[in-house]
């Protein structure tokens, strides 16, 4: 049963990919997402006896391979935490298939696109239900390759082929950090199995490595470089240039993709890999800055992006930092129940996003929209929830959104983890808060309040969605109000010793989590009151004040245009790297390759060939006396060798 | 008269050299008598003629026994080495009746004469001292004269008889000469003796400079490099029977020669000959290789294919070893069976209007005759060396056996000329593949050719599944001669 929860996604892929034009359309959708239906049931069902249960299970399918000491078996591992994930995963994307049969119902190549939606899932279950470093990173790339080819799904759009590939390629740094990490480990340990190298990593404390001619501490090594990898995966700060641009991608994608699995994948591993961070201090410290640096960086970004997809895509980014500081602070705990609400409700939200996107027939810059309350009510309404809980919204000690609980956890969290470090992220994590709170708001108000500002023909064409797509938005709304308070006890209530069952280690000391019961009354008023704020000064600036923001835009002020520019990440990474990177490849390509490889090499020898061959059919010439004075001259050439070379006296 | 051998022992020795040769001679009469005989009876005759002295051969005794006070012996290489033969020329035969009864050139006088250059190779194959040897190679070399020319109406054939006949006695001058000098200097003709001498004298000068003569004239019988030149032109003038003939026994008979002298009177020499041995090898690779890229008809591609692949096949001889030999015993029938295959293909590019050479012709023949196109296709990628096929595993033997004696640039300039090799054998298979289908060849193929094809298609397809009598064979034949 357990394995049909990772394979049953594969057979779909194989199913709509290959034989998708023989099928049909319609087969190949039912197909695909009647597979993932029944793989997300299995899903909850293994949830239920896994993670509440306390039964974890790893299957051993077959050894992989074996040569010499390397010995890495293909097994699925089971445990609270791939449970989770199960959950998240095959639930988001189970509910975007179905989804995308409404959305994509004039696409011309839909069975492909469910063959990629499967693949993808596949490959983030096997990442997920890894048993060692090498089969993660099968998962890894494989997440990696079916991104690539879902944000490029519309290959015909240039953008999204230069999307997909800076999306690959910015992965690329990231995997190539978490290569070099698998290869340290497997240098260290000897294994790249989870159970052994966990259990030997006491053991390598305050051990150094040589690198480079530094000695630098083992496992900080180690764990930075997996770390490298979590960012690429997971859009941190430095790395996270790939996401806003993913959005070219179909609706779908963006949700699958920047909701529940691919961007959370950092996270998991980071939770995954807890026993040896939580051996090395000096990676925990860098998981928090990073985090936290993103956290309040990508929200700047978000508060003046006009592309509605792109600000929940910024929103994203911001709350991977949330999950990152929390883990950097020891609590993976708070982290992994974050991720599991912000997928509800980031892909109730990006789903939303779609449906008006649909309403509006593909138009996505929000300066277009405005007053769609009255048209597609529901869709607002299902919006509305979104919104309020990305934002946090809740009454403290009462009831609140999935994300008040997760968030609020966070950052009281941050708090608790003391003068330093953890009130460095409590600052980040308020400000991002308030942040979040003003982009919630505005797009809110930009899309579904105050007066139109598309064209008449537009219009007059605006609908709801048909249902297909509106009962994935329901169930995600349920979840986005109901994920936090039902699910809190196990993830970081009472229940949460029982409910982890040793997946995730925490050092001893390392007790931020479990000291956020003793912050003080105004720490947990906090969130609340820079939400409210956000979302007063989104209210006055786009429903009182309409025309301010413009004016502003218009003067053009020296933060204004730095955050509009989303922090002049592009240039400055297309300045350092992509151009030089050209100019090099270029280089390559016409002296190196062209110029030196071509003309020597293929073309060169080819010619040579030729010219060998003209020369070797000229001696045919016919004549017996050349024959024959090719013979003597071989003779003598032969006998001369003898007589001075070969030996003779 | 009284012989200084037991004379009834030594005929019992050659029983079927003699046999091969009354039969010859009884062929020649009944042809004679019966002077508007068809061919393809005495071909039929000459066919069974040869599948008798082969069960003589192979019934024979296998233990090594010497004839005639020495001058013919008998063993394990020489079995080997005439059973290859006779199939050889037997299927040559098979393969000509219907060629030369539509080209108006059939004679009676055709299978008779193969029947003899066949006598005269089991002759070589068999000599023990260097009169016999000269002997046998002459009887050899004047049928294939004649055969050269066999279609005396062809301005083309009689060219290229005329031009093996003239080269053909520079290389037996060369020859001869080398034998004088080796007798001059060791006084003996005697391989058993030369082995003797061989040993103190290896490194003089006189010796060695008639090893290298005798080497040339045996070089030009196997058509190595630099004493190939009447290859091309002959295979294209003759007619097609014929250059599949040539391509085919004498090759075999020449190679098993020049290892049995090498090995059995030349063995003390080995670091002088081996070194002649691998320039030829090499030169013969890269040039068969070469040239036969700029080559537009396919009896003259053949030619320098064939040339390619004596030099594959000594670089199992040049390697010294008794590996070495099992490799080049392996090559030849490898090479044998796919030579028998591809001629039998060439020989049913026949239109309404005639036969046809150029390899233009066979363009778009995928599509038009499909069966016949994979054939081709498979036995070309056999030459090419593409593994599973059988012409992979010649290479093999030889190129390892060659890197086991440490010859690492042979092996490698071996590898490269396969490289270039493939590429024009690849190249007329892309032809059948892409080209534009021209008017199809009469069909049905003529039933010889078609069995002929389909048994060398199969042996080059599956010669991967069952290697190992092959193998064993050729290994007892190389222990044989070695030891």
């Amino acid at each position: 049963m357990l394995s049909a929860i990772v394979v049953l996604p594969l057979l779909g892929a194989i199913v709509a990919g290959l034989f998708g034009r023989m099928i049909g359309h319609r087969p190949a959708e039912i197909i695909t997402t009647g597979l993932l239906v029944l793989s997300a049931v299995l899903s909850c069902a293994a949830f239920g006896k896994i993670a509440l249960g306390g039964e974890p299970v790893t299957l051993t399918v077959f050894t992989w391979i074996t040569s010499g000491t390397f010995d890495v078996t293909w097994s699925l591992r089971f445990d609270t935490l791939t449970a989770v994930m199960l959950v998240v995963v095959t639930g988001v994307s189970s509910l975007v298939h179905v989804y995308s049969i409404g959305y994509m119902h004039e696409d011309p190549h839909r069975a492909r696109f469910f063959s990629y939606l499967s693949l993808f899932t596949f490959a983030m279950l096997m990442l997920v239900t890894a048993d060692n470093f090498l089969q993660m990173f099968f998962g890894w790339e494989g997440v990696g390759l079916a991104s690539y080819l879902l944000i490029g799904f519309w290959f015909k759009k240039p953008e999204a082929n230069t999307a997909a590939m800076k999306a690959f390629i910015v992965n690329r740094v990231g995997d190539f950090g978490f290569a070099l990490g698998i290869f340290a480990i497997f240098v260290v340990f000897g294994t790249l199995s989870f159970d052994e190298v966990f259990s030997a990593t006491p053991a390598m404390v305050g051990t150094t490595i040589d690198l480079g001619g530094f000695k630098v501490d083992t496992l900080t090594a180690i764990c930075l470089l997996l770390f490298m990898g979590a960012m690429g995966k997971s859009a941190q700060f430095l790395l996270h240039t790939w996401l806003p641009d993913a959005m070219e991608g179909p609706t779908p994608v963006s949700a699958l993709i920047h909701a529940a699995t691919m961007v959370t994948a950092g996270v998991f591993l980071v939770c995954r890999a807890s026993p040896m961070f939580e051996h090395a201090p000096d990676a925990l410290m860098v998981v928090t800055i990073i985090g936290g640096v993103t956290a309040f960086f990508a929200a700047t970004i978000g508060m003046f992006q006009n592309d509605i997809k792109r600000v929940i895509a910024y929103s994203t980014c911001s709350q991977l930092g949330y999950m990152f500081f929390a883990a950097g602070l020891s609590a993976y705990q708070a982290a992994m129940f974050h991720l599991f609400t912000h997928a509800f409700f980031k892909a109730l939200l990006f789903l939303g996003a779609g449906s008006v996107i649909h309403a509006m027939h593909h138009e996505q810059d929000m300066r277009k929209m405005g007053g769609l309350a009255k048209h597609i009510p529901v869709t607002w309404a299902l919006m509305l929830v979104g919104t309020l809980a990305l934002t946090g919204f809740g009454i403290p000690h009462v009831i609140g959104t999935a994300g008040f609980y997760s968030k609020d956890a966070i950052i009281e969290t941050a708090y608790a983890a003391g003068p330093g470090l953890g009130w460095f992220a409590f600052i980040m994590a308020i400000s991002a808060a308030f942040m979040t709170s003003f982009y919630s708001w505005r797009v809110m108000f930009m899309t579904f309040h105050g007066k139109h500002r598309m064209d008449e023909e537009t219009l007059s064409h605006v609908h709801e969605s048909p249902t297909v797509m509106m009962i994935p938005l329901y169930i995600l709304g349920i979840g986005a109000l109901v994920a936090g308070i039902a699910f809190y006890q196990y993830f970081i209530g009472e229940a949460e010793h029982a409910f982890w069952a040793g997946s995730i280690f925490v050092a001893e000391g390392h007790n931020a989590l479990e000291a956020r019961h003793h912050v003080p009354e105004w720490v947990i008023m906090a969130p609340l009151t820079v939400t409210v704020m956000g979302f007063l000064v989104a209210y006055y600036f786009y429903i009182r004040r309409p025309e301010l923001p413009a004016q502003m835009a218009a003067r053009e002020g020296m933060g204004y245009t730095f955050i509009y520019n989303k922090w002049y990440f592009d240039e400055i990474y297309d300045f350092l790297f992509v151009r030089p990177t050209q100019a090099l490849g270029r280089f390559l390509w016409k002296r190196g390759d062209q110029g030196v490889i071509d003309r020597f090499g293929p073309d060169g020898i080819a010619a040579r060939v030729m010219d060998v061959t003209r020369r070797a059919m000229r001696l045919q010439s016919g004549y017996i006396y050349h024959y024959a004075f090719v013979m003597l001259i071989g003779v003598a050439g032969l006998v001369t060798w003898l007589m001075f070379a070969g030996g003779a006296q | 008269m009284t012989f200084p051998f037991d004379l009834s022992a030594s005929l019992g020795i050659v029983k079927p050299e003699l046999v091969l040769a009354m039969g010859s001679m009884v062929l020649l009469v009944t042809g004679a008598f019966f002077g508007g005989a068809r061919q393809s009876a005495i071909s039929r005759g000459t066919v069974a003629l040869m599948i008798v002295v082969a069960a003589l051969v192979l019934t024979g005794s296998k233990e090594p026994a010497v004839a005639f006070g020495g001058s013919f012996v008998v063993n394990g290489f020489t079995v080997f080495a005439k059973v290859l033969i006779l199939a050889a020329s037997a299927v040559a035969i098979l393969m000509s009746d219907r060629y030369m009864e539509r080209t108006r050139a059939a004679r009676f006088e055709f299978p008779v004469l193969v029947a003899l250059a066949t006598l005269g190779m089991m002759m070589m194959v068999s000599a023990n001292d260097l009169i016999a040897l000269y002997v046998g190679l002459e009887l050899q070399s004047l049928s294939l004269y004649v055969l050269a020319s066999f279609s005396r109406d062809s301005l083309r054939s009689t060219e290229a008889g005329l031009k093996y006949f003239v080269l053909g006695a520079l290389a037996s001058c060369l020859l001869l000469y080398g034998m004088s000098l080796v007798y001059g200097f060791s006084g003996t003709l005697s391989f058993d003796a030369l082995k003797g001498v061989a040993a103190t004298g290896a490194s003089n000068i006189g010796f060695l400079v008639g090893l290298v003569f005798m080497l040339a004239g045996f070089a030009f019988k196997v058509s190595a490099v630099p004493f190939h030149m009447w290859t091309p032109d002959v295979y294209e003038g003759a007619p097609t029977p014929v250059t599949a003939f040539f391509a085919a026994a004498p090759k075999v008979a020449a190679i098993a020669l020049l290892t049995r002298v090498l090995f059995d009177a030349f063995g003390a020499a080995s670091d002088s000959w081996r070194q002649v041995i691998t320039f030829i090898s090499m030169a013969s690779m890269l040039l068969g290789a070469f040239a036969a890229i700029g080559q537009t008809n396919i009896k003259r591609l053949m030619a320098y294919s064939s040339i390619a692949n004596m030099g594959f096949a000594l670089v199992g001889l040049a390697a010294g070893s008794e590996q070495g030999v099992e490799g080049l015993l392996i090559y030849l029938v490898i090479y044998l069976a796919m030579t028998a295959g591809i001629f039998a293909c060439i020989l049913a590019m026949r239109r309404r209007e005639g036969h046809v050479e150029d390899i233009d012709d066979l363009a778009g023949l995928a599509k038009a005759q499909p069966v016949y196109a994979f054939a081709l296709t498979a036995l070309l990628f056999s030459y090419a060396g593409i593994p599973p096929l059988a012409g992979f595993f010649g290479k093999f033997y030889v190129f390892s056996a060659a890197v086991e004696q440490g010859m690492w640039v042979l092996a490698v300039v071996g590898v490269l000329a396969s490289v270039v090799g493939a590429f024009y054998y690849v190249r007329i298979v892309m032809l059948m593949i892409n080209g534009e289908p021209r008017q199809s060849f009469v069909r049905p193929m003529d039933v010889e050719l078609r069995v002929i094809a389909f048994a060398a298609t199969a042996f080059t397809l599956f010669f991967v599944l069952m290697p190992a009598p092959l193998l064993d064979a050729a290994s007892a034949a190389a222990a044989a001669l070695v030891n």
